[in-house]
């Protein structure tokens, strides 16, 4: 009756079918006896109201049909829920490192990958880790959600059980890019994903680089790549020390990439905007990098270099 | 009683004049007027950032509006109604107006603090639009305020939040007001079961407002600190705990969710016996089951939290308390349908709208129980689904009961009457615009649309291309519907004092009502609705 995408959709769907079927059934019940008593005893064909006394009877009937029904409901959300907490021992265990506005997910051996690839049928708990603020880990087709609290080690779990591209949303609301927070999610044949996983790259050795940490946490590079290519931003790929077109008050004019270019793009960023780049789209970091830091943040720009 | 010798509220010469007379009122059907006023534009401002939100969102990508902008819309748009519309709407309007005359009073107990509320109300209400005006932005945090984001974003998040807290001082001030009121002003021969239903909400409502606000103050106090001066009660970069701001806050933000609701049951209350010319059924389950919701209210504010981390203990014991919240909802609804059974209906506008009210509050409270279960809450957290259930309880439950309540007491209120042909096109195309807006969001929330996202996959454009046709006809119907009411206060025909055959006490003293109410003591009735 329900898809095989994930353990979970079982028990997830059979409570959704439940209480949207009594739901429904009361919801035109309801509904039709409104419209029923408002056609039939309408002044003009009733145009004597009959006082009715109040029956206790009455009273106790209506309120224990619903409090029957909605602790069947309450059970059955219950008895969906459970099996995500209980996680088996066996389970692979990813890391899933949310920051604004991307996700990264760390592999056993420390491989690192911006998609997430996993191996059919088998267990995958996920190890929720927020480097800022908190995000939410949601992928829909397999019933899956839960926060990425900062200093918190959530965490939840599931078995993929159908090959195919799924999407992972950001369910928890952080900041401009928020609805730009996704990932894929490929279910494939475990050879294949045992072939791609000693593919992938070892996590970055930058990572230790202060200015890198600042403008790691703050999510710059989910708007400006390292490698040359543009996001929403310029790369900051060779930007130190380069030249550029930038508008200043609608005048185009040219400069160069200095300290107190980059201190300015920081803290004011639509007093000079890059050539071709709209204004408006990134707001100040004011307060957010403090300006003992700023230095930091240049040296890091600088090993940036161009090749 | 001598008709001759009515002077009116309106007319009633006081201490001051002009303005003054309305900005310094202490009778609370004056205060009821500014209020009104006053929320009357605040809900068009906030409607209208909703619909800049839905034109954005017409289409995939970026549409009239740039990611930051659309942020600090769904943020304001939040505070607004939430804050400046929804919380203070029913209670502050028709319960200033009508709590004291359905209880045969002459004023609140503190008409003085009445006032004061109101310009504590109107000053929250102008530093929250002056967070729009400042260079650093409108917040960007949506109305939860969620830390870490809220203690770090470079937005005038303190602003914000002293805003709300400055209206939650409002909101305590009018609770307690109200609660000694009915304690204490009672016409003689008024006993609590003698008392209309109105009142009843009204009462429950003003012990959620005085005993949880404060909760929410304080709440809002420890994250200005922790923004200014840097103490750890919610960044863990501080040493606090996210997960703590969210529960301080749902422990008053879920209560006032009943502070909404409550009150527009009991608007419900009235008009239903009224155009049925039928005593209300189940009176005592009715008044009882309103104290029920305020009291487990308190208890289930866990279920904005399945996703957080909590232990499994607090998710299925926040999911068990939940669902028995529902139950007296569902007994009020099964009331109401039985007091039309053998009525002698008359389908005038009031009772329009609370047959609309009806059918969405059921639709809005059935989907409720999907949100209250953990396994399919689980699905549901955070995506459209959200958006559309609560909008269907706040909008399509206390926006249409306000809706409903101003068509039912306006002839009392003004002494004028409005046109009813248009009053009903545009309760009907209310209920259809409505629909069409919300109803779609279900449906992608159900498949995984993520809420407060700026942009989308396209395949669910569908809905929010029929969403926003939706949002259209919505804010049409309201303008239809207020210039309707306008028209009716400055050209409609005199409203006699009981309209629509009325039996509780607003309807025994002239239209408008002299300032203090009764120009001789009410008669109190044993049942409030004796049409015998």
């Amino acid at each position: 009756m329900f898809s095989n995408n994930s353990n979970f959709v079982q028990g997830v769907d059979t409570a959704f079918v439940l209480i949207l079927g009594i739901s429904i059934f009361f919801l035109i019940l309801l509904t039709t006896i409104m419209i029923v008593f408002v056609i039939k005893y309408n002044k003009k064909r009733h145009s004597k109201a009959v006082q009715i006394k109040d029956s206790s009877t009455l009273e106790i009937v209506w309120t224990t049909i619903p409090l029957i029904l909605v602790l069947v409901m309450f059970y059955f959300g219950w008895r969906g829920f459970l099996p995500m907490r209980q996680v088996p021992d066996d389970a692979m265990q990813v890391k899933a490192i949310g920051q604004m506005w991307k996700w990264t997910f760390v592999y056993p051996g420390n491989k690192q990958s911006d998609s997430l690839l996993l191996p059919i049928n088998k267990a995958v708990k996920m190890n929720l880790f927020s480097k800022d603020v908190i995000h939410g880990f949601s992928i829909p087709d397999f019933r899956v959600k839960e926060d990425v609290v900062p200093g918190k080690n959530n965490y939840t779990w599931f078995i993929p059980g159908k090959f195919g591209n799924y999407d992972l949303y950001c369910s928890a609301y952080c900041g401009l890019s928020h609805s730009y927070m996704l990932a894929l999610v490929r279910i494939v044949p475990e050879e294949e994903f045992n072939k791609w996983l000693a593919s992938l790259p070892l996590k970055k050795a930058d990572d230790n680089n202060e200015g890198f940490k600042i403008l790691d946490k703050n999510g710059c590079f989910s708007c400006h790549s390292m490698d040359g290519r543009k996001i929403v931003g310029p790369s900051f790929k060779g930007l130190y020390g380069s030249t550029h077109e930038v508008i200043t008050n609608g005048t185009t004019r040219k400069i160069t990439v200095d300290d107190l270019y980059l201190e300015t793009s920081v803290y004011d960023p639509d007093k000079d905007v890059v050539a071709g780049y709209p204004p408006g789209m990134m707001k100040s970091y004011k307060g957010l990098i403090k300006e003992k830091d700023m230095p930091k943040v240049i040296e890091y720009f600088k090993t940036l270099k161009a090749q | 009683m001598n008709n001759n010798e009515h002077i009116s509220f309106l007319e009633h010469q006081g201490k001051y004049k002009g303005i003054f007379a309305w900005i310094f009122a202490t009778d609370h059907k004056r205060i009821a007027f500014l209020y009104m006023y006053a929320i009357a534009a605040f809900f068009l401002v906030g409607a209208i950032l909703g619909l800049l939100m839905r034109f954005e969102l017409i289409a995939p990508g970026e549409t009239i509006i740039k990611p930051q902008t659309y942020n600090g819309l769904f943020t304001v748009h939040g505070i607004i109604m939430i804050f400046m519309v929804v919380i203070p709407g029913l209670s502050a309007v028709f319960g200033n107006f009508f709590l004291p005359i359905l209880i045969g009073a002459k004023d609140v107990s503190f008409p003085k603090l009445n006032n004061f509320s109101w310009w504590l109300f109107m000053f929250g209400s102008a530093l929250a639009i002056a967070t729009q005006l400042l260079k650093s932005g409108s917040p960007d945090t949506g109305w939860t305020f969620y830390a870490p984001y809220s203690t770090t974003t470079g937005t005038s998040v303190i602003l914000a939040t002293t805003a709300a807290f400055i209206l939650g001082f409002s909101s305590i001030l009018t609770g307690l007001n109200f609660i000694v009121t009915v304690h204490r002003m009672r016409a003689p021969g008024m006993r609590f079961f003698n008392m209309p239903l109105f009142p009843w909400s009204i009462y429950a409502t003003a012990w959620i407002q005085l005993l949880a606000t404060p909760v929410v103050g304080i709440t809002l106090i420890m994250l200005i600190a922790e923004r200014l001066f840097g103490i750890g009660f919610f960044n863990p970069d501080l040493g606090g705990d996210p997960v703590l701001f969210q529960h301080l806050f749902w422990i008053y933000s879920h209560p006032a969710v009943y502070i909404m609701i409550l009150p527009a049951m009991g608007v419900i209350t009235e008009i239903i016996p009224t155009f049925c010319q039928k005593r209300v059924y189940g009176y005592k389950a009715i008044a009882l089951s309103s104290l029920a919701i305020a009291g487990v209210g308190f208890l289930v504010w866990g279920h904005h939290m399945y996703t957080s981390g909590m232990s499994e203990q607090a998710r299925w014991f926040f999911s068990l308390l939940t669902f028995i919240v529902a139950v007296p909802s569902a007994i009020k609804v099964f009331n109401w349908i039985t007091t039309m059974y053998k009525g002698s209906i008359d389908l005038k506008p009031p009772f329009i709208f609370a047959l609309a009210f009806i059918f969405l509050f059921m639709i809005g409270g059935l989907t409720g129980l999907i949100l209250g279960s953990v396994a399919t809450d689980i699905q549901v957290h955070d995506t459209s689904f959200i958006v559309a259930h609560f909008h269907y309880i706040i909008f399509g439950g206390m926006g249409f009961a306000f809706f409903a309540a101003i068509h039912y007491w306006l002839p009392k209120m003004y002494g004028k009457m409005y046109n009813f042909k248009i009053a009903n096109i545009s309760a009907v195309s209310l209920f259809i615009g409505f629909n069409l807006l919300y109803f779609p969001q279900f449906i992608i929330g159900i498949q995984g649309m993520p809420r407060r996202y700026f942009d989308y996959f396209p395949k669910f454009q569908w809905a929010q291309v029929i969403s926003t046709i939706g949002g259209v006809i919505l804010v049409s119907a309201v303008i239809l519907m207020i210039y309707n009411l306008i028209m009716g206060v400055r050209k409609g025909a005199k409203a006699s004092a009981n309209p629509w055959n009325g039996t509780t006490l607003e309807w025994q003293i002239p239209s408008p009502p002299s300032l203090e109410n009764f120009d001789s003591a009410p008669i109190v009735k044993e049942n409030p609705y004796d049409y015998n």
